[in-house]
């Protein structure tokens, strides 16, 4: 339990400072912007409580809002997505299956599910990211595509950093 | 109240979304001016309708207001205009020419009053003695003749025009020279003249040009107007003919002063060929 605990601390420093000082600087013909942070939120444990869930996603959302110089805006994104995320498993995982499935990573949920996961909240936080960014129903068209080029990136970012820690003797 | 505790737990992320999103949101919208000043914009788009839908009503009941008001300022502003104030300068063109000693130079003039429908018009313009003009100069426009200067003041001169009962100009028909005299008829017709006195002998065409001769205030070869009618009433030794005026009197703005600098020298030799008789 510990380890979760300090395991995320981890996840959650080396994220934000990741997005904030290398991707914050990334932008691919004005279009595609990666938001890597967001995983932190993916990778949660099952087990977490819906308040903690939500607490969380709130600090992430402002601690990168300080960096970013929009407060709220990713704040908002984020409890967005984690309601997405609760959502999303709730429909898709057996809750008996918490016992050996303690975190939804790629190494143990399989490729699948991950990728399915993962484009499924990265879009949601996107979309609402961009439009609540841009707040103009006139460039939507310019809007959508920027939501999906940015998400393929995020997704990409997302699947290398998970093969990155890809732990195969924990998939039984 | 334990069912409604139940439902709450029960869907307990749907409403720590709503607190949170909420939360979130106000932050975003408090502290982020764009989307301030968009929710703002969006607001008073209802209000600021209205309030010109009330506007026009009012607008309407205080319309005698704003005419005598605009009609106030357009006095205010033409006092201000250029053309309200007296212009005290005077440009005289000249034209140097070694070969010519040069006889007439030209002050230009605006027209400030105008008659043309009397007997006997005249008309004012805005230069006078202090400009070099005398009485009994020429004046001239554009078109042709306008007539003589006849009383001035030290920034005014009043003009006897063409349309006179004393106008006497000595002119010629252009294409063969047959000199008579030009006068304004008694029918105050302002675009009809005569030219009397011209010679038994001369054969005038219809159209022909009258311009005016040496003998004159003006310059040789200024336009008074055009043969229009060969038959008139008034016959005898000599031919009268209709002349149609080149200058329109009616709408007659600028016009030029002649100034003939050897017309003193002509009187004075003329005068003293008649004391001598």
């Amino acid at each position: 339990m510990s380890r979760t605990i300090i395991v995320n601390i981890l996840r959650f420093i080396s994220l934000v400072f990741i997005q904030v000082f290398l991707l914050k600087n990334i932008t691919l013909y004005n279009l595609s912007t990666p938001y890597l942070y967001i995983l932190f939120i993916l990778l949660l444990p099952f087990e977490t409580p819906n308040i903690l869930l939500f607490t969380l996603a709130f600090i992430l959302g402002l601690t990168i809002d300080a960096f970013y110089d929009t407060p709220g805006l990713h704040t908002t994104a984020c409890v967005l997505l984690a309601l997405v995320r609760i959502l999303f498993i709730s429909i898709t995982v057996q809750k008996d299956g918490f016992d050996n499935e303690p975190e939804p990573t790629l190494s143990i949920m399989g490729f699948r599910w991950f990728f399915t996961y993962a484009l499924i909240l990265t879009l949601f936080h996107h979309f609402f990211l961009f439009n609540l960014e841009v707040f103009r129903f006139s460039e939507i068209q310019y809007t959508i595509t920027r939501v999906v080029l940015s998400s393929l990136f995020t997704v990409f970012l997302i699947l290398v950093s998970g093969l990155l820690f890809y732990k195969s003797k924990e998939r039984k | 109240m334990r069912n409604l505790l139940i439902f709450i737990s029960k869907y307990n992320a749907f409403f720590l979304f709503i607190i949170f999103e909420v939360s979130a949101l106000v932050i975003y919208v408090k502290y982020n001016s764009f989307q301030k000043a968009t929710f703002i914009n969006s607001t008073n788009k209802i209000t600021s309708n209205l309030y010109a839908q009330a506007d026009q009503l009012k607008s309407y009941i205080s319309l005698r207001e704003v005419n005598d008001s605009l009609a106030r300022e357009n006095a205010m502003l033409r006092n201000q205009l250029k053309s309200s104030f007296y212009i005290d300068s005077v440009s005289k063109h000249k034209i140097t020419d070694t070969v010519y000693k040069q006889q007439y130079q030209f002050i230009e003039a605006a027209v400030i009053n105008n008659s043309i429908n009397h007997r006997n018009n005249y008309l004012t313009i805005n230069k006078g003695s202090h400009a070099g003009i005398e009485k009994g100069m020429g004046v001239i426009c554009g078109q042709g003749v306008v007539g003589k200067v006849v009383l001035v003041s030290e920034y005014m001169s009043v003009v006897q025009s063409v349309l006179h009962k004393e106008t006497r100009i000595s002119a010629m028909l252009a294409d063969h020279k047959d000199i008579g005299s030009f006068i304004w008829g008694g029918d105050l017709d302002a675009r009809k003249g005569l030219l009397v006195d011209v010679a038994n002998n001369a054969q005038p065409r219809l159209g022909e040009k009258v311009v005016t001769t040496e003998y004159s205030l003006f310059p040789s070869g200024i336009p008074i107007g055009k043969v229009s009618n060969l038959h008139t009433k008034e016959g005898g030794s000599s031919l009268n003919m209709e002349v149609e005026l080149a200058v329109d009197f009616g709408k007659l703005q600028y016009v030029n002063v002649v100034i003939n600098k050897l017309a003193k020298e002509q009187l004075a030799l003329e005068g003293q060929e008649k004391k001598d008789e």
